[in-house]
């Protein structure tokens, strides 16, 4: 009976859990190239301002919690018998990074480059429980500058 | 306060600095809310009240911060760093430091 339960909520999971996925992946892509011009993301602290006179400076953070779901849990167990690249989960982080990322520049209206991103990660779940399924909360954080016309 | 995580507040200058100011905040989930958390667990994908949640933390730790600089009479806070750390399941602290300076307009 216990065996029946699992495997249903593997299979179950394993459909809604691509469906969330896909649609997650599309929403990030059009969002992406609504705002391929400004402001531009850079992970070093130089090659702004130079010889330009800056309006405004704001420190701008764009956060996300996000969770696996139970079949890649079960993919990933899997795998980690054999070794190799946990793909299940490279998806679910390649999500959660870029949606922060998204969100802190969507809130950085009218910057031209945010500098010195930086992004920190923190594991939110118990790991003692046997299949626990990972949440990762993100936040990506930088500095917003906006020039003068 | 203007805040920024470079070295320097561009198109202004540091005219006096008061060393690391910080602030933090440990939030956990209400438990009646986390269960429909445990269930969007077993889907996937975002979890939007936990994100609620990182928001507030975010902003308390910021403004607990923000409120340290000010008694020292600060106007700016530089190289501002976040840390974030699991304290138990379901709850994290949000820890944002920086350093607390006076800035004043570049005199042309």
């Amino acid at each position: 009976m216990d065996l029946i339960f699992i495997l249903t909520l593997i299979i179950v999971t394993y459909f809604t859990g691509s469906i969330i996925e896909k649609r997650h992946f599309k929403n990030i892509i059009k969002r992406e190239k609504a705002l391929i011009n400004k402001p531009i993301v850079s992970f070093g602290k130089r090659g702004f301002g130079k010889g330009k006179k800056i309006r405004k400076v704001e420190l701008v953070t764009g956060e996300t919690v996000i969770s696996g779901d139970y079949f890649k849990n079960f993919a990933a167990s899997l795998k980690n018998f054999f070794g190799g690249r946990l793909t299940s989960f490279e998806s679910v982080l390649d999500r959660g990074k870029r949606e922060a990322i998204l969100r802190m520049r969507e809130k950085a209206k009218g910057a031209s480059i945010i500098v010195n991103t930086r992004i920190e990660y923190v594991m939110l779940n118990d790991f003692y429980m046997a299949n626990s399924v990972p949440q990762c909360a993100i936040i990506a954080y930088g500095t917003a500058i906006t020039y003068e016309r | 306060m203007i805040l920024t995580n470079i070295e320097s507040v561009p198109g202004m200058r540091i005219a006096k600095q008061f060393g690391l100011v910080s602030g933090s905040t440990v939030r956990a989930k209400n438990a009646i809310k986390d269960l429909g958390a445990g269930l969007k667990n077993v889907v996937g994908g975002e979890l939007k009240s936990y994100t609620e949640l990182l928001v507030e933390a975010r902003k308390e730790a910021v403004a607990r911060m923000e409120e340290q600089a000010k008694k020292l009479g600060a106007n700016a806070i530089i190289n501002v760093r976040f840390a974030t750390s699991s304290i138990t399941s379901g709850a994290a602290e949000v820890y944002a430091y920086g350093t607390a300076v006076l800035v004043r307009q570049i005199e042309d």
